[in-house]
């Protein structure tokens, strides 16, 4: 246990803590103590970043289950550990933001700083493993936490929705990522995923190949909210601001981008990943930005602005694992696509953490989130419009800031599509850029929409729930933090090139530099005049038109019908399965013992006989039977008359006298197969059971005594019928089957030892005292049960009775 | 049993009918090693014979006759059997082994004993037990 482990571990151990600290300290705010774990994180995994910008990595083994290759090793590289400060940066700031945010007289402050503690060591173990079992379980935990934390507020309906869709969503697509790491583990032998990239070649031509890979893009893309998962995402809103912008902005759905960009190295050589990748990626992308536009909740536009940016790294990490179908690194323009990733990435991070933040200030301080409502708060909230204006212009791609730098390059990686003769993007593959300037179109209206309408325009304070100001400076202190690097990265880019992004890039692209050979990063601001430039003209101007005639278009998205939507298949998806599966049990569950009787029997029949026929087992030997004699014959036509008269006696008591017909006539079989033993005892046993049954008869309740024949159905004649044929088929080939092969029978051990070993006459006897006395003595036990049980259900009736 | 038959007839036969019963089930039993027979259908034999007393009389006088708890003879002849099998624990053989030898007895002659009637004897007395419950219980339940 290095000390590497003991990082990822200790918001674990900080959490078993909290609670103790939330009781023992009641006057200090618990999210101070909190505070100290993301703070010291941070400042021990920024001693990493000199070793990985050299190019090196960091690994450390634990063993936890050798046996089975599952061993927890933490490993370093770039792309860890810019999630790693990614993780603690911003949980710092969480954590600092959420002390200003969550009053501690009201809340229960020790739950939500366990959940945030459980998910932020989860998500390190989740960005640091390199044991894929490892990371699925790290992964689950990010699933549970999150799902804690969502339904934080559990007494509202919504949370618990919205907590129960994160949920289902998250966990099908973690149960299919484990699948798919099953089967990598079956191609290759290993869970180690820098062993399973040393062999993507061989693994690319075996047929688990495309399962596996799509498997586990399903847990990427539901976790990282791509298209059509990504309805959670605004249902999850219900949670927290806090969490919101920890969890549903910077980390949490980043996780599947990070599960992407590490299996990149493995599965980019397929085709197919690109197009699934970029693909649904680019999708999501418009569909995330089209969306977000008739949001009227704050935190609903972010919501579908987040996945609509998840779309866009997606995509940018599809088209980059084009990179490496190209062997040279110069004029390797695929490459600038998963550099615009990363450097997006963490632009993301920064500017949708410090909106989020900001959304949950203007909600803190006016009591609401609709934009309908809000409106002129720029002289009173001063400081907080200054934070929504910086990110939302970095969001929309605007000059100086750092969203325009990797808007840019987004874009120059787009139009770079369709130059590429690989897998048909020269014809299909200019959907990209269409796609992709649509969508920064609508990117820029939502922008726009969130700064004006919250902050410009006519105010209207008599209809806010509260006397809105300005927030504390402490609410205000993560966000400016925020914004500042969000303004910084926007001008000093290139001080993140070296130190965060060229290692990440090396990370997913590792067979690409050649020996000697470096990932140049140099991210600048002029292009010339270069179609992107354009582009982005084009996205402002199409973009504020659009914003001004707002009203007149909006109309559109009423046009789409609730039943349509993905929420609505889901919805539907959902209560179909419940009433699904409650008709299906209604439908076999009858409750009726005479259904499963019918069930059992014909599973019994339909398998005995389909396994007759498939084996072939069915034969008819006569070579070794009996001679059949004359009074055998007459019995058993005495024993079947009476049989089936039982089945068309009208009164019961005929049954019953026909049923000791019957069992007399077993008796006399005895007699003349010779086994006096058993004919003795059947004649006494018949005797007492038909006495018992006439005392069933003679007190049976008046109302039920109608005497009828019994009803005939005509699926319950067929099963007997069959019933009776199998076992008679059955007997008929295990006889015949016994003759062919022969065994010997071990009967004539108990003929030669009855009086040599056991000194007796009586072989049934001697067999059932000696030879097999066990079972008779446990027979003898059932037998006192019965006696027990009767004497029980008889005398202790009452008592029961009277004690309700 | 509003006016009590008089059942003088039956009640005299089965007087002697039922130790005739007895005995045959006693013949049974001790038989049952060499010839048809043993514990199983002596024990139902002898509960016939009680079931005839018991329809003769009826269930107070047959308690008064024989004042056996028959619950307790079911597990007395569980105990019985589980016992024999256990003995042979103590002769360091395996569950269950039955030991035989030849005596010489007094008025007996020469007879062999087998440990195997142990066993029986418990087969014996749950039988009877069991049978005897499930009438007595039965029957004298409203």
């Amino acid at each position: 246990m290095s000390l590497l482990h003991l990082a990822i571990l200790l918001p674990f151990i900080a959490a078993v803590i909290v609670p103790f600290l939330f009781k023992g300290f009641r006057s200090i705010h618990t999210g101070w103590f909190v505070l100290l774990v993301p703070l010291a994180l941070f400042i021990y995994f920024i001693q990493y970043m000199p070793v990985t910008s050299s190019g090196q990595t960091v690994s450390q083994t634990f063993e936890w289950i050798p046996s089975l290759g599952i061993n927890f090793t933490a490993y370093v590289d770039g792309l860890g550990l810019l999630f790693a400060l990614l993780i603690t940066g911003i949980g710092s700031l969480v954590v600092l933001y959420s002390i200003y945010y969550l009053a501690k007289e009201k809340e229960a402050l020790h739950n939500f700083y366990v959940y945030l503690l459980m998910f932020m060591g989860a998500m390190l173990g989740v960005v640091l493993s390199d044991n894929m079992i490892v990371l699925y379980m790290f992964w689950e935990f990010t699933s549970i936490s999150s799902f804690l934390l969502i339904g934080y507020w559990y007494d509202k309906e919504r949370s618990r929705y919205g907590a129960q869709k994160s949920m289902l969503i998250t966990v099908f697509g973690g149960l299919s990522m484990l699948g798919g790491i099953v089967l990598l583990y079956i191609m290759s032998g290993t869970f180690s995923i820098r062993e399973l990239i040393g062999m993507s070649g061989e693994l690319m031509a075996d047929p688990l190949f495309l399962f596996a890979m799509i498997l586990i893009l399903l847990g990427a893309f539901t976790k990282s909210a791509q298209f059509p998962f990504h309805v959670w995402l605004p249902d999850a809103m219900e949670a927290p601001t806090p969490v919101s912008a920890y969890l549903h902005s910077a980390t949490m759905v980043k996780a599947g981008i990070y599960l992407v960009a590490r299996m990149s190295p493995v599965f980019a050589e397929s085709g197919l990943w690109l197009w699934l990748v970029a693909g649904f990626g680019i999708f999501t992308l418009f569909w995330g930005s089209f969306n977000a536009v008739k949001q009227t909740d704050l935190k609903g536009i972010l919501a579908f602005s987040t996945v609509s940016q998840l779309g866009l790294i997606m995509s940018l990490l599809g088209l980059g694992a084009a990179a490496l179908h190209f062997d040279t690194l110069d004029e390797n323009m695929y490459m600038t696509a998963t550099i615009a990733a990363v450097f997006h990435l963490i632009n993301h991070a920064t500017f949708k953490g410090s909106l989020f933040m900001m959304a949950g200030i203007v909600d803190h301080e006016t009591g609401t989130r609709d934009i309908r409502k809000l409106g002129g708060l720029v002289n009173l909230m001063p400081i907080t419009f200054t934070i929504a204006i910086i990110g939302s212009f970095s969001m929309a791609g605007l000059p100086p800031f750092n969203g325009f730098l990797s808007k840019e390059m987004f874009l120059t990686g787009m139009i770079s599509v369709f130059e590429l003769d690989l897998f048909n993007l020269n014809t299909w593959g200019i959907l990209f850029p269409v796609l992709a300037w649509v969508a920064s179109v609508f990117t820029f209206i939502y922008s726009i929409m969130l700064v004006f309408k919250t902050f410009l325009g006519k105010p209207q304070f008599d209809q806010l729930p509260k006397k809105p100001h300005e927030a504390p400076i402490g609410m205000l202190i993560s966000p400016l933090i925020l914004v500042t690097l969000v303004v910084v990265f926007g001008f000093f880019p290139n001080l993140l090139s070296n130190t965060m992004i060229k290692p990440a890039v090396e990370a997913i692209l590792p067979s690409l530099p050649a020996a000697g050979q470096e990932v140049y990063v140099d991210i600048y601001f002029w292009h010339g005049f270069k179609p992107e430039l354009f582009m982005t003209l084009g996205i402002i101007l199409t973009g504020t038109l659009m914003y001004a005639t707002l009203a007149k278009w909006q109309g559109i998205y009423n046009r789409i019908p609730e039943r349509f939507t993905i929420n609505g298949v889901y919805d539907r998806g959902l209560d179909g399965s419940e009433s699904g599966s409650f008709k299906l049990n209604e439908f076999f569950m009858t409750g009726y013992m005479r259904s499963y009787l019918i069930y059992i029997f014909a599973f019994f029949v339909a398998i005995l006989l389909s396994t007759l026929t498939v084996s072939d087992a069915f034969v008819i030997d006569t070579s070794n039977l009996a001679e059949i004699r004359i009074y055998e014959v007459v019995l058993a036509i005495v024993l079947i008359a009476g049989a089936i008269t039982i089945l068309f006696a009208k009164s019961r008591l005929t049954s019953i006298v026909l049923l000791g017909v019957v069992g007399y006539s077993v008796a006399l079989f005895f007699v003349f197969f010779r086994a006096p033993d058993l004919a003795l005892t059947q004649l006494v046993i018949e005797t007492v059971s038909v006495a018992l049954f006439l005392l069933c008869f003679y007190h049976l309740p008046e109302i039920s005594r109608k005497e009828e024949r019994m009803k005939f159905k005509m699926g319950n004649a067929v099963i007997s019928i069959l019933v009776g044929l199998t076992v008679t088929l059955i007997g008929i080939a295990s006889f015949s089957n016994g003759q062919i092969f022969e065994f010997e029978s071990i009967s004539q051990y108990h003929i030669d030892n009855v009086y040599e070993l056991a000194a007796g006459g009586n072989m049934v006897n001697v067999i059932l005292v000696d030879f097999r006395g066990f079972d008779t003595l446990f027979e003898i036990c059932v037998l006192g049960i019965a006696a027990l049980g009767i004497y029980a259900m008889v005398n202790f009736r009452g008592v029961r009775r009277e004690k309700r | 049993m509003k006016n009590k038959p008089n059942d003088l007839i039956l009640q005299t036969v089965t007087t002697m009918i039922s130790f005739i019963i007895i005995l045959f089930s006693i013949h049974l039993f001790f038989a049952g090693h060499y010839t048809p027979g043993g514990g199983f259908i002596g024990g139902l034999m002898t509960s016939a014979a009680l079931v005839l007393l018991l329809l003769a009389y009826d269930i107070k006088t047959l308690n008064t006759i024989l004042p056996f708890n028959f619950r307790m003879m079911t597990a007395a002849g569980l105990l019985i059997s589980v016992l024999t099998g256990a003995g042979a624990l103590l002769f360091n053989q395996p569950f269950l082994t039955h030991a035989y030898d030849y005596f010489e007895l007094p008025l007996l002659g020469k007879t062999s004993l087998h440990t195997a009637v142990l066993f029986d004897i418990g087969v014996y007395l749950v039988v009877i037990g069991v049978t005897m419950t499930i009438i007595q219980t039965i029957g004298e339940s409203e």
